[in-house]
């Protein structure tokens, strides 16, 4: 079959003699709006050429007009799978320009959620995953336990999916009573949960079938990329951002970085199931450590003050107002700290003027780097491995597109 | 910016090996809160980065991200491309920066790190800077035949056209923009930074 012209306009290089499909935007298994050009011999992949930007909204253009807090919800809307990853690496890049330090229990509070996020992540990822290649029954179970989760975002904030509940300086209230103790119930019962997944799936031979020797990417082909993150851990690489600059108090937990041997679909699930039981460890731990205290630095130039304050005092009246007027104001200067978000480091570049909106906010986004393995991973393998592929790197394509 | 100097803290290895090496590519080091950036001429932007990366103890093999910014009103030269370097030995993060003016164009180092590639794009296709040397240079988040470049300061947020079925064009976002709440308190105190 020769290419016709129209195919040679949507894949300039391809070859003479190949087919060349367009596969999505609306394709289910892209996990989004993903348009990926794909050039076969026969059923073979000779070149994949991704199209992205379907889903762009301008975030990063948006946070430029808004006061800093203000941007804190916007950003949680780029990733939606890991809102609050999303807002702790843009908190904690402001809270480097502030300065500014937050209370113990706010840290180890921060660490349970990001965490109980990166679970709620891994298990829409594992679900769909599984879903796309074929097994139904594991989508069920990982969407019950991520129910459970959302129960106790909406139980501290009342909001499911992005609960911007975290702010510069700390958190805008403290967990709610009972919350915690739903949380160690959890956690507790979390890892049979996983035996469960893994006994759908591990030892499945059809899974095993589809997964094994697809897909893979050397470490060397990952850092060369830009890719760290459960990609990086499936080539071989022990590289985890908790333990190489650990942030918060992620020096003070254990927890073991799971690795793969081989780099492909299969050694990518065996990492993110581990990553979870390990999530669920960490969580462990901070719950036997988290001391009772403010949740929230007491500096009221930044954090607003609490709301019975405001009856009696006019000096918190007036920091409430200009909090919620005008806002705070960091020094000149630029930060960057990068967090282990669920699909690879997180990290929010944030430029300040000076003035109380940022000047410039760019994200590092995991998946928008993530996706420039795709066509490497998938050259040479059949047209339907890449289902699983894409499945196996984990997009989120509001994060690719912002 | 209100950066110390580097001569107020030790200088970093890097920096002195950079210094060493290329002497005349260093233009500037500035240090924040505890991180470097070292400003360089653009002509050693490559140059600079395959030495980072191939030294044995520096290392740094690992591009994070690209990161553009448009400083207009508040600095000369008008862009400034940022790269976020990453080293896998000594675990330390290092800021590259270069500066361009309105249609210069900066080296591509996507022959040093080939995940360069995407970011290259974007930095392309939002502020409208070409590298030179990058193999496939196209619009990456917007549509090809956009017009403008987005994250520029001179582009507007909103008053994009938007077209409805039959042809028609519906009003545009500047024509049913509300004045912003923490706008116009701005107005009333007078202390905006910006215009």
């Amino acid at each position: 079959m020769s290419i016709t012209p129209e195919q040679m306009e949507i894949l300039p290089g391809a070859a003479e003699g190949s087919m060349v499909i367009n596969m999505g935007p609306q394709h289910p298994s892209t996990h989004g709006v993903l348009r990926l050009v794909v050039e076969l011999d026969g059923e073979t992949i000779v070149d994949v050429v991704p199209h992205i930007g379907y889903l762009h909204t301008g975030i990063e253009k948006t946070c430029e007009y808004e006061q800093y807090q203000k941007c804190i919800p916007l950003v949680e809307r780029m990733d939606y799978l890991s809102a609050m990853n999303n807002s702790l690496a843009f908190v904690l890049s402001v809270e480097k320009l502030l300065d500014i330090e937050v209370p113990p229990r706010g840290v180890w509070m921060r660490m349970i959620f990001s965490e109980l996020q990166r679970i709620a992540s891994h298990l829409v990822w594992l679900g769909t995953h599984a879903l796309d290649i074929g097994a139904m029954t594991p989508f069920f179970y990982c969407f019950r336990e991520r129910e459970r989760i959302l129960d106790m975002f909406e139980q501290l904030s009342g909001v499911r999916m992005f609960p911007s509940w975290i702010q510069v300086g700390g958190w805008r209230a403290d967990m709610p009573e009972g919350l915690l103790e739903k949380i160690a119930k959890f956690v507790e019962e979390f890892p049979a949960k996983v035996d469960d997944y893994e006994g759908l799936l591990t030892e499945n031979p059809i899974w095993v079938e589809r997964t094994r020797n697809i897909g893979i990417i050397t470490a060397d082909e990952c850092i060369a990329l830009g890719i760290n993150g459960p990609i990086l851990r499936g080539s071989g690489y022990a590289f985890d951002l908790r333990k190489a600059n650990p942030y918060l108090y992620y020096d003070q937990v254990e927890f073991d970085i799971p690795t793969g041997t081989v780099g492909d679909v299969y050694d990518r699930f065996l990492v993110r199931v581990e990553e979870m039981r390990q999530a669920a460890r960490i969580i462990k731990q901070c719950i036997e450590r988290i001391p009772e205290g403010p949740v929230s630095s007491d500096d009221r130039k930044v954090v607003p003050p609490p709301r019975e304050e405001l009856d009696n005092s006019m000096e918190s009246l007036i920091h409430h107002f200009k909090l919620w007027t005008e806002g705070f104001r960091p020094p000149e200067g630029e930060a960057y700290v990068p967090i282990e978000g669920p699909k690879g480091e997180i990290g929010y570049y944030v430029v300040s003027d000076g003035g109380n909106r940022p000047w410039r906010v760019k994200t590092r986004p995991p998946c928008f780097m993530n996706l420039q393995a795709l066509p490497l991973m998938s050259r040479g393998h059949m047209v339907a491995d890449i289902v699983a592929i894409i499945g196996s790197i984990d997009i989120v394509l509001g994060e690719i597109d912002r | 910016m209100s950066e110390t100097t580097a001569q107020e803290m030790p200088e970093r290895p890097e920096v002195t090996r950079i210094r060493e090496r290329f002497p005349e590519a260093v233009r500037e080091v500035v240090t924040f809160r505890g991180d470097t950036w070292i400003v360089l001429n653009k002509e050693y932007l490559p140059d600079v980065c395959r030495f980072l990366r191939d030294e044995p103890e520096l290392s740094y093999r690992f591009l994070s991200d690209i990161v553009g910014i448009d400083q207009l009103g508040r600095r000369e030269p008008r862009f400034e491309i940022v790269y976020n370097l990453y080293s896998f030995r000594t675990f330390t993060r290092l800021f590259l920066k270069v500066c361009v003016n309105e249609g210069e164009a900066v080296p591509s180092v996507t022959g040093i790190y080939p995940g360069a590639n995407f970011p290259e794009r974007e930095v392309y296709d939002m502020f409208g800077i070409v590298f030179e040397g990058h193999p496939d240079l196209r619009r990456i988040l917007m549509p090809d035949d956009w017009v403008g470049h987005p994250l520029r300061k001179d582009f507007p947020l909103g008053g994009e056209e938007v077209v409805f079925d039959r042809g028609t064009l519906g009003p545009s976002v500047a024509e049913v923009q509300t004045p912003h709440p923490g706008e116009s308190f701005f107005g009333k105190t007078g202390l905006s930074s910006r215009e």
